[in-house]
Parts: structure tokens; C-alpha cells; sequence
């Protein structure tokens, strides 16, 4: 079971870090990862393995958004599911 | 493996397009609380609604939360009361109505839908009891939403309710002066009114449903919009296709909605409703698409064509993401809830007789459209009367949610707020039919209702 974080802002020192870090602490275990910075704009994809989540999916896309405010940054975390749904027959 | 492209498309969708699901709506059966008696119905009902969709608000907020995507309603029908309580009396209705409000608040949902009576052939007295409680009940309360279905392709329309009713919505636009005639926003008349319909204010919990069901009603007319934009000018095929393609995306998404929430509340899963359901934000707007896809505004020439092939696309693109639909399905025109519609109304591109042009094409019919004050009940009466004539014959669900709004004139605007939006004043043809309305009797069902 995976969510789909996706993370976008303008770009600053240890975003990446700041956010794996998050998802150590909460269980979520990174299985892939792309980035890339345009001009000054930051973008990364981020796919998490959940199934040992500690805590429940919604507290933890809480923590998340948390974290985004924290950075000025926008972060959506989401269940892979919805992109499975919309995009595989 | 999901790859970016699909990833960004999906987020775009939810935050540039307003791609959310409009309403997750639990249907209960009423039918059981008859047992409590004439003076314990109100009670049974409380009873049973906050007891059965005690979690419907919380889990939908989960979802929402987990999935990313906003539920923008959680929304309860009920069987229609004046089926489950046609023992009651006037002041048993009323004494409902407060208790489905009363439960509504407690839920903490916006509305509440199966103020209903289905009269489409004829009018018990329990019926006609009921329905002249409608306007006071929608004026004692905030989240209560009526219906009446008056007319079927198999049964015909029943012209006695369809004068009744006309004096009804009259009567609640006046008790509701204060606040618009807001009432009428939340009464519609329907003709074949579908039993498993989500979206209010027409949802009821229809009384071949199971004793509790869930019906979703999806949105996402900014992402049909923008999916056509990026098309150029490309040929009406391809327009069509894209339109399915992005309905199939969208549906998918109600589909996923649908089966977690049902499985989570342990509700059954009853429908996804395929509807493109506007609000009045920029950008989600179905007149919007219209104008997207060619039409100069809303209402002008080409304006049916464009909704005829909009609507069949999104209903082609939808069914194949969905297990099971139902409800309305089709592309809803409610003008006050549509900024591209508001907008043509009140540059005069668009007016009631093309509304009910397009109502013949798509769903769902006359929708939050503000008409003078002084507009008589006949007047309200006939137009209910063709706008039925339009669903009965052509076997489709039609519907007439008018608002004669009280002390206010064509160029006057009406303010509901939230979702129920702002309406212009629409002219409408004042000419006096009444002698029609008081024939009453039934306009009897058309040829094309003996299909055995």
C-alpha cells in the first residue's frame, strides 16, 4: 500500500531531507523518488510505502501539511489509489 | 508503476480544476419508524437517522483527507414522509420536518433530503395533507429539502397536483420572503424522479431501496472545461472523445470513493451519479464548457447541440468507470449556481424558453431559476406542467425548481449563498393560463409508455 506525496515550492536548502525525515519517523518508507528544480522551482514526486504507517493515513497527511506550512511549501500526500482508479483500467 | 505525467494530471485536476466529489449521500428507509405511531414518528425518525449516519460525516472526512480529493458534501435522504408517515396529521408533518432538521444538525450535514410525496398519478389524502405542509415546513427549517413527483411516462402527469403545487411554491417563496423566497431553492417538482438520486435538493430514499443504501454524485465541470480548452480546434469527434475520456477519469474517482466509504460505513453501495454538477466558482461551470466547446455564450444558437453531445459523452465516458449508476446523470444547468449561466441571463442571451430547450437534452431541467414575485401560481403551475411534458414524453427525468422571488422584478438579483449561488430575475411569458391549470384531471400517459 503506497501514497503518492508530491511536493512543490520555491526551492531552499533540505526540502528533500525535511521530508524523508517526516516519513522515517512515521513509518513511511520511500520506494521512489524524482525531483527537479525549474529556475527557482522546486518539484518532487515521492512514493511511500504506508502499510507500516504508525500512525492512520489521515493524521498522517496532518503532518504533512504541517510540515508544508512550516516551509512555505505545498505538499499533497495522497493514496496511490486515486491515481490507480483514474489512470488504470 | 504510476508514472508523473499521470500524478501531476490528477493533481491538477483536483487543485486548477475543481475536480471534487460533490456528495456522498446516505439513504435511509423510514418505512419501520411508521410503527412508532402518529405521536412517536417524529421521534422514531430522529432516532434512526442519527443512529445510522452517525459516522457518515467522519469517514467522509478520512477519505477525503487519505485520498486527496474534497468531498464537498455529506448529505442524508429519507423515504419519502408522506409515504412513511401517512398516518399523520398537518402538525405530524411539521412536527417531522423540525425532527429531520434537528437531525440534519446533529449529523452536522447542510441538507437533508425526503420531504418528498410521489403523487404522479394520483393524490391520497394523506398526500394532500402532506403537501400543504411544504411551505410552512421549509420555513421553519434550515436543511430540509421537499420534492414531488407529479408526472411519469407511465402513468402521465396528474394535473390536480401540478395546480396544488404551483400554489405551493407561491406560498413558500412568501413565507420565505425574508430570506429571498430561499424556500423554493430547496423544493423541486420532478417528473420521473429517480429513487436513487444523491444530489439535492431532489434526493430521496426511494421506497424499493434497501433499508440503507449509498449514492455518490461526482462533479468536474473545470476539468471537462480545461480538457477542451487544450484541444484547439479540433473536429466535434474529437471533443466528444475527450469529454469521455475525462468523465471516465472522474467517475473512476467517485467509483473509488464509493466502494471505501460503503465499505467503511457498512452501508451497500446503491450508484455513482454521472453528473457534471456546476458551483458558482470561476471556472466549474457547465455554461462554461458550452462556451469552451464553441457556443459564442450560453444560450445562444448551437447552445442545445453543444449540452446534447456534452451530455451524451459525459453519460458514455461514465458508465464503463462505474459498477453501477444511476440517479440523474447527465449535466446539470442550475442557473444560479453557475456563473456562466448567471452571466448569460443577465445579458439576455439566455431565458427560460431555451432553458427548457436544453432541458430536453441533458439533465436535469428548469433549475434555481428566479422568475418576478408576482409571477401568479398558474403561471408557476404551466410551467411545471411543460416542463413535465418534456420528461414524460421523451422517458427522462425533468424537473422544475422555480423561485418567484418575493418583491423582486426582472433585473433584480436574489442572494442564497454557498452552493445555491445567486440568481437573476428571469422574464417569463405572463400570459394567463389558468383556465388550463383548473381543468385539473390527468394529461393520461403517451403511447410510447406501453412498451410490453
Amino acid at each position: 500500500m503506497n501514497a503518492v506525496i508530491t511536493v512543490t515550492g520555491k526551492d531552499s536548502k533540505g526540502i528533500i531531507a525535511k521530508v524523508s525525515t517526516v516519513c522515517t519517523e512515521y513509518g513511511a518508507n520511500i520506494v521512489d523518488i524524482t525531483q527537479s528544480v525549474l529556475r527557482d522551482y522546486f518539484v518532487m514526486f515521492m512514493i511511500a510505502d504506508i502499510s507500516e504507517l504508525k500512525v492512520k493515513l489521515s493524521e498522517f497527511v496532518d503532518v504533512m501539511n504541517a510540515l508544508a506550512d512550516e516551509n512555505s511549501l505545498k505538499i499533497q500526500t495522497m493514496h496511490e489509489d486515486i491515481f490507480n482508479a483514474m489512470h488504470r483500467i | 508503476m504510476i508514472n508523473v505525467g499521470d500524478i501531476l494530471e490528477t493533481v491538477n485536476m483536483i487543485s486548477n480544476d475543481h475536480l471534487d466529489i460533490r456528495t456522498v449521500t446516505m439513504g435511509i428507509s423510514l418505512l419501520d419508524c411508521a410503527s412508532a405511531g402518529k405521536d412517536g414518528f417524529a421521534d422514531a425518525v430522529y432516532e434512526k437517522i442519527t443512529a445510522k449516519a452517525k459516522d457518515l460525516v467522519k469517514v467522509g472526512e478520512e477519505i477525503e483527507k487519505e485520498y486527496g480529493i474534497p468531498i464537498i458534501n455529506k448529505r442524508v435522504s429519507v423515504t419519502p414522509v408522506a409515504i412513511a408517515g401517512a398516518m399523520l396529521d398537518e402538525e405530524g408533518f411539521l412536527k417531522t420536518a423540525k425532527a429531520l432538521d434537528r437531525a440534519a444538525e446533529t449529523l452536522g450535514i447542510n441538507f437533508i433530503g425526503g420531504y418528498s410525496a410521489l403523487v404522479q398519478k394520483g393524490m391520497s389524502d394523506a398526500d394532500r395533507r402532506f403537501i400543504a405542509t411544504i411551505p410552512e415546513a421549509l420555513a421553519l427549517t434550515e436543511r430540509v429539502c421537499s420534492s414531488v413527483n407529479i408526472g411519469s411516462t407511465k402513468s402521465g402527469i396528474n394535473m390536480d397536483a401540478v395546480r396544488t403545487v404551483g400554489e405551493t411554491v407561491k406560498r413558500t417563496a412568501y413565507l420565505t420572503r425574508e430570506n429571498g423566497s430561499i424556500g423554493c431553492a430547496k423544493l423541486v417538482v420532478f417528473t420521473n424522479a429517480p429513487e436513487d438520486n444523491p444530489f439535492m435538493a431532489g434526493a430521496f430514499h426511494g421506497v424499493s431501496e434497501g433499508e440503507t443504501v449509498l449514492n455518490v454524485g461526482v462533479s468536474g465541470p473545470g476539468v471537462v472545461k480545461s480538457a477542451i480548452e487544450k484541444l484547439g480546434s479540433a473536429d466535434l469527434e474529437a471533443v466528444a472523445e475527450e469529454i469521455k475520456r475525462t468523465a471516465f477519469k472522474i467517475t473512476r474517482v467517485g467509483q473509488l470513493v464509493a466502494l471505501e466509504a460503503s465499505r467503511r460505513l457498512g452501508v451497500p453501495f446503491g450508484i455513482v451519479d454521472l453528473s457534471l454538477a456546476p458551483t458558482p466558482a470561476v471556472g466549474d461551470s457547465v455554461a462554461e464548457i458550452l462556451e469552451a466547446i464553441g457556443v459564442g455564450r450560453c444560450g445562444g444558437c448551437g447552445t442545445t447541440a453543444a449540452l446534447a453531445l456534452l451530455n451524451d459523452a459525459v453519460k458514455k465516458g461514465g458508465v464503463m468507470a462505474s459498477s453501477k449508476v444511476g440517479g440523474l446523470s447527465g449535466a446539470f444547468i442550475p442557473v444560479s449556481e453557475d456563473a456562466g449561466m448567471i452571466r448569460a441571463a443577465e445579458d439576455g442571451t439566455l431565458c427560460i424558453e431555451k432553458l427548457e430547450a436544453m432541458t430536453a437534452v441533458c439533465s436535469v431541467g428548469l433549475d434555481m431559476i428566479a422568475v418576478p414575485g408576482d409571477t401568479t401560481a398558474a403561471v408557476i403551475s404551466a410551467l411545471i406542467a411543460d416542463e413535465a411534458a418534456i420528461g414524460v414524453v421523451n422517458s427522462k427525468t425533468t424537473a422544475v425548481r422555480v423561485i418567484p422571488a418575493y418583491g423582486k422584478a426582472v433585473g433584480d438579483r436574489v442572494d442564497f449563498g454557498g452552493l445555491l449561488g445567486s440568481a437573476p430575475v428571469m422574464s417569463i411569458k405572463q400570459t394567463d393560463p389558468s383556465a388550463l391549470i383548473n381543468r385539473g384531471g390527468l394529461i393520461p400517459a403517451p403511447i410510447q409508455s406501453l412498451k410490453n
